[in-house]
């Protein structure tokens, strides 16, 4: 095993217990790395990611976060290392943006412990790298999805993981607040954080990936760089649809759907 | 690590400029911590007006006096002091522990349950102290034995639910916790039914109504020394606790996703509210409303923080309650069942936040 390995499964099956969603997905993310999951609504993304997480046991195979198989390492340990950004979501109480942020740093208190200043400096630091530190104090029930979103981002930087798994990071954000995201994300992984994310657009995996995983019926049918798994003829088998990858003039790839069909 | 995250400049910082609440909105927003301090001003005033009201008035000359009697140790004690230290006293402590243990309780719950609609006995703890109290009524057990069978049927009921909620495993474990409990529940209140129509009309029963509805009448210093102790052997975990609640509040997921053992932490803070609500409910009998509107007061004034919220909901609680026994033991000739008070001024202001809205909820 590599030593920048974060995380890795091996013949992984997961799903609910007596609902098997999908087997014998095999995944390694590195430092550094932005892997994008691909797949179609309800092909198992994020079922994946909270066995990937270990929210969910694995129903074969087995995940090792940095060398260590999960159900060895306490919640504190995992938290420690992977982070994990839920899709933007409203909560019950009307918490400051703030305190949500800093709830990030549960994984590095004391178990009765309350987040000390050292914390909150680390959590409005996270806010203020996202653009949003002006809103630290409003009530995360009254900002929009999309700040919501990175204020989600935000508690996962606070967490200070190595490894950041975020659901559909991009499905409730405005079109320039999607391009920001995925700017954030490949900062990231420059910065020698891994990120692993699932989203609808191919266009975001190949803004950002470095690799491509697609999930097709329950099985990874595809794992390579975003231009090798991209290609008509997977997108068609997974969606149903033409498309076609061009690179434009300047260098960006992008994919466009066939509408004609 | 991550440290180098914080050291490129953010050039894409991502607008701001949608629908942001201003702060002048919430302008009168003051520092909690000064919230606290008047919130434990108001009760002890509370405290001491409740001391001189009631049908043997007492005026700050008697209390004084009765209060240097027993300090100088006078002899014998004369009416005045008998009615403050037997009677007035110990009724205000109850009133006042019974209010805040089940104003905590509710505020945990909330927080546990992520609902803001739930209340401490939604486990099922007051229909089962309920079953224990009327079958010690209707055993005709003394009252400590009706208070211990009490304490002990809320303690087997929500260990019931937990444990039936434990058998269930391919679904949401909040959700049937929830639904384990309005089913037990249920069931104890048909044992209660039961057993109403089988006691003694003219002896049991009315004994029975009374407790089912709650009062202090007959609370004493044994019954404050004996519920204190629990009261606060299930405070100190929801104290100790305080921080990982509010991540728990994000649901399970996510909790455990941020460090937090959620199944764990849900048993202990379940464990502490249910022996805070029982043995007060033990001595007090079954009060509603308390534990379903405090909260919500409470953070209307502090924030849904449980740093702050377990503070203010334990004060605003004790004064309520103590406000509401005073007016059942004092407006009218006979005592007022304190559920139906509490329903009484509860339900119009349960309305009344619900309109307001704001800051209780989203």
């Amino acid at each position: 095993m590599n030593a920048k390995t974060l995380i890795s499964a091996r013949r992984l099956g997961f799903g609910y217990p007596g609902k098997p969603v999908g087997r014998e997905a095999d995944i390694v993310v590195s430092a550094g790395e932005v892997v994008c999951l691909l797949g179609p609504n309800g092909s198992g993304k994020t079922t994946l990611f909270k066995t990937l997480l270990g929210l969910l046991p694995p129903q074969q195979g087995t995940v090792s976060i940095a060398g260590s198989p999960i159900d060895k390492l306490t919640r504190q340990q995992i938290a420690r290392l992977v982070a994990y950004v839920p899709q933007a979501h409203s909560a019950q109480f009307p918490y400051r943006i703030i305190d949500m942020v800093v709830m990030g740093r549960t994984a590095h208190l004391g178990l009765f412990a309350a987040p000390s200043r050292s914390d909150r400096a680390k959590a409005q630091a996270a806010l203020d790298l996202l653009g949003i530190g002006a809103l630290a104090s409003e009530a995360y029930t009254r900002i929009s999805g999309g700040q919501r979103q990175l204020a989600l981002i935000a508690r996962a930087l606070a967490q200070e993981a190595r490894l950041i798994i975020m659901d559909e990071p991009t499905a409730s954000l405005d079109f320039g607040n999607q391009v920001k995201v995925l700017s954030h994300v490949n900062q990231l992984s420059k910065n020698g954080l891994g990120v692993v994310l699932s989203t609808h657009d191919p266009d975001h995996a190949l803004a950002t990936a470095s690799r491509v995983l697609l999930l097709h019926e329950g099985r990874l049918i595809a794992d390579g760089p975003p231009l090798d798994v991209l290609t008509p003829a997977n997108l068609r088998t997974v969606y149903g649809v033409d498309v076609t990858i061009e690179t434009l003039p300047k260098g960006t790839t992008v994919c466009a759907p066939d509408y004609r069909a | 690590m991550v440290e180098g995250h914080t050291s490129y400049r953010s050039d894409n910082a991502v607008s701001v400029s949608e629908p942001t609440a201003s702060t002048a909105s919430r302008s009168s927003r003051r520092r909690p911590a000064t919230t606290l301090v008047l919130l434990a001003l108001a009760l002890f005033a509370l405290m001491l007006a409740a001391i001189g009201i009631g049908k043997y008035p007492l005026s700050l000359g008697d209390i004084a006096s009765a209060v240097g009697g027993a300090i100088i140790g006078a002899s014998p004690p004369d009416q005045a002091s008998i009615v403050l230290f037997s009677i007035r006293v110990p009724r205000i402590l109850a009133a006042v522990l019974v209010g805040a243990a089940l104003a905590a309780a509710g505020a945990a719950y909330q927080g546990l349950f992520r609902n803001p609609l739930v209340s401490p006995d939604i486990l099922g703890v007051s229909a089962g102290a309920g079953l224990g109290a009327v079958l010690g009524i209707f055993l005709s057990l003394p009252v400590a034995g009706v208070q211990l069978f009490a304490f002990a049927g809320g303690l087997a009921t929500v260990a019931l639910v937990y444990f039936i909620g434990s058998l269930v495993q391919n679904r949401e474990p909040v959700l049937v916790l929830v639904l384990a409990g309005v089913v037990v529940g249920s069931l104890a209140g048909a044992g209660i039914s039961l057993l109403k129509i089988l006691a003694d009309p003219y002896d049991q029963l009315p004994a029975i109504v009374f407790w089912l509805l709650g009062s202090l009448s007959s609370v004493r210093s044994a019954e404050v020394w004996s519920s204190a102790p629990l009261v606060l052997l299930g405070l100190v975990p929801l104290v100790l606790l305080r921080w990982r609640i509010n991540v728990l509040s994000l649901g399970d997921d996510e909790a455990k996703a941020l460090g937090v053992e959620a199944g764990r932490l849900r048993l202990i803070v379940i464990a502490a509210a249910t022996l805070m609500t029982a043995s007060v409910v033990a001595v007090a009998g079954v009060i509603g409303w308390i534990g379903l509107v405090i909260p919500h007061l409470a953070r209307m004034l502090v924030g849904p923080d449980f740093n702050r919220l377990l503070p203010a909901s334990l004060l605003i609680g004790g004064g309520y309650m103590l406000l509401i026994d005073t007016l059942a033991r004092t407006i009218a000739a006979i005592e007022i069942p304190l559920g139906v008070l509490t329903a009484i001024i509860g339900a119009p202001f349960f309305l009344w936040l619900l309109a307001r809205g704001e800051d209780g909820w989203s």
